[in-house]
């Protein structure tokens, strides 16, 4: 794909990386609902799932509608399978399209990673080998959605279990090359950072030192839980089912003194802890961020 | 190279070898790890079955919903990332499924469960309040709109009551006959009502567009419509009443429906 133009070059409204505060967001449990609303605490932003909000009607988008007078809401998609080897679903991409037109998020975000395969959705977030292949594929489903949706979007890095023997970019060079052709900033999961560096052998510290971290428009933090190969080597499952870890927690803290204060996202999407338990985890991030402020 | 036709098909398949390619820390083993995506994808869509069939759920158990739910997922992956979608053709699986061939009610307990879930996501419509309706003799010719949500399911099997014995702790054991059921949306939770003798006939004629009339005349002459119409009217399931003369519509909700 030589010569393509990059497409940060098309005029794409909304140039800014975000409009999320650079504060701190949890990702929104209908069961939060009133808590929320009532209590928010240090929370000045809510992430929901787009695929949750694409029915007709009903108490989930009255609920959104309600957050979304109070609160910037980020639309993070889970669906898309921007990585997939085929088009990108038509449909999908247009029901994603009526929802970020009526909500006008303050961001949109999706990962790089396939969930979908000639009509059959896996429901999980499936990895790539980072190759040319790939990159040129990537690059051009970007392309299409950003076009589709008339706004830049956060491209997320994913956590992962195993390699591609095949892939010849390193992740960080691959995810800063696809921001560069499409003009897309990027959503750094730490969490992720620290799963992935872990399952596959390499320096977490290394990995945040050659990311790009003027493009992140976003941080995700979340839980993981440990378990073991068969060879006895760690393996990190990123679970979101528990509190952000202690080494993810300092990882954060090295990020946020690096990059400055960025909107902050505690995700927390299985066992979910009721509403001060979940408050409590997003009040830990707002500290650093207040204390990178001063 | 590693496509993604074989990544699936590995995924799903829990005996097929780890595809080619993939590598754990320094090119070691990958098997331990590949099995990390396959757990993800079956348990994940297992428990987006079980939040969608708790009541089927509750009459085979979990364990054996669980493993039916292996053989559901793996045959009929999910054709859209809406999860809310999915299990449309539960069914069809259950009627087909010869473990459960002795369960003969159990596909209209999931078409039940179906109408609940899609009448959750139904697009808002404002009712009609009985205050709103016009004098008998102009009723007659008649024709409604229905609301989004409104669906009913006709079934030889007491689903009603099997719906009752399955989600309330006080409930009777079900009868032995046929019940036909309304589901319906007031407000943001989805309700479940027994239609009277002939009631599924009338409110299928309604959404068909018959006059109150003529599906009165298709419920049969020995059923009174006036239950069904009460029901209807006590769960906000009519949103519009359109006279004969083709004058306007009353209270016609339209507006409400285009949504958001």
């Amino acid at each position: 794909m030589t010569g393509k133009p990059a497409s940060a070059d098309v005029a794409l409204p909304g140039r800014a990386l975000t409009r999320l505060p650079a504060g701190v967001g949890v990702g929104f449990k209908p069961q939060h609902f009133s808590d929320i609303l009532e209590a928010p605490g240090p929370v000045e932003w809510v992430e929901i799932h787009a695929e949750n909000y694409m029915g007709a009607g009903g108490r989930p988008l009255a609920q959104l509608r309600a957050l979304a007078e109070r609160f910037p809401v980020s639309l993070h998609g889970v669906g898309l399978s921007i990585g997939g080897e085929g088009r990108l679903d038509a449909d999908h991409l247009a029901r994603l399209r009526r929802l970020a037109g009526w909500l006008d998020p303050a961001s949109f975000s999706e990962h790089l990673a396939w969930s979908s395969h000639e009509g059959a959705y896996l429901n999980d977030l499936l990895p790539l080998p980072y190759t040319d292949a790939t990159l040129d594929r990537v690059a051009s489903h970007i392309d299409e959605v950003q076009e589709a949706l008339g706004r830049r979007m956060l491209l997320e890095n994913p956590s992962s279990y195993l390699a591609f023997a095949e892939s010849t970019w390193s992740e960080t060079d691959f995810l800063a090359e696809l921001a560069h052709r499409t003009g897309c900033g990027l959503l750094l999961d730490v969490n992720n950072v620290f799963v992935s560096a872990t399952n596959l052998g390499t320096d977490p510290r290394a990995y945040i030192a050659a990311f790009p971290l003027g493009l992140v428009g976003e941080i995700h933090l979340g839980g993981h839980a440990a378990e073991a190969d068969e060879t006895g080597a760690a393996l990190l499952i990123d679970s979101h089912a528990a509190p952000v870890a202690d080494p993810v927690w300092a990882l954060y803290g090295e990020v946020i003194a690096a990059a400055g204060p960025r909107p902050t996202l505690i995700e927390w999407d299985s066992d979910v802890p009721a509403w001060p338990g979940l408050r409590a985890e997003a009040a830990r991030a707002a500290a650093v961020l207040v204390g990178a402020r001063a | 190279m590693t496509g993604q036709g074989a990544f699936r098909r590995a995924l799903l398949d829990p005996a097929a070898a780890v595809p080619a390619g993939l590598v754990g820390p320094g090119g070691g083993p990958a098997a331990r790890r590949f099995a990390v995506y396959r757990n993800n994808v079956a348990v994940g869509l297992t428990e987006a079955l079980e939040a969608a069939f708790p009541i089927l759920r509750r009459i085979v158990g979990d364990d054996f919903f669980r493993a039916m739910a292996g053989v559901f997922l793996r045959a009929h992956p999910p054709q859209s990332p809406c999860l809310a979608d999915y299990g449309a053709a539960m069914p069809e699986f259950l009627a087909g499924f010869p473990p459960v061939a002795h369960l003969g009610y159990l596909p209209d307990v999931a078409r039940l469960e179906n109408a609940l879930r899609r009448a959750y996501h139904a697009a808002d419509a404002a009712p009609l309040a009985p205050g709103d309706l016009p004098a008998p003799a102009d009723l007659a010719a008649a024709r409604v709109t229905l609301a989004p949500a409104v669906c009913v399911i006709r079934s030889a099997a007491p689903l009603f009551g099997i719906w009752r014995f399955n989600t309330r702790a006080d409930a009777p054991m079900p009868g032995t006959g046929p019940e036909d059921v309304l589901v319906t949306r007031p407000g943001f939770d989805p309700h479940v009502d027994l239609l009277p003798p002939g009631g599924a006939a009338f409110v299928e004629a309604l959404d068909r567009g018959a006059t109150l009339a003529a599906a009165a005349a298709a419920q049969g002459p020995a059923q009174d419509p006036a239950p069904t119409i009460a029901l209807l009217l006590a769960r906000g399931a009519i949103t519009a009443l359109h006279r004969a003369d083709g004058g306007p519509a009353l209270h016609d909700s339209a507006e409400a429906r285009r949504n958001p």
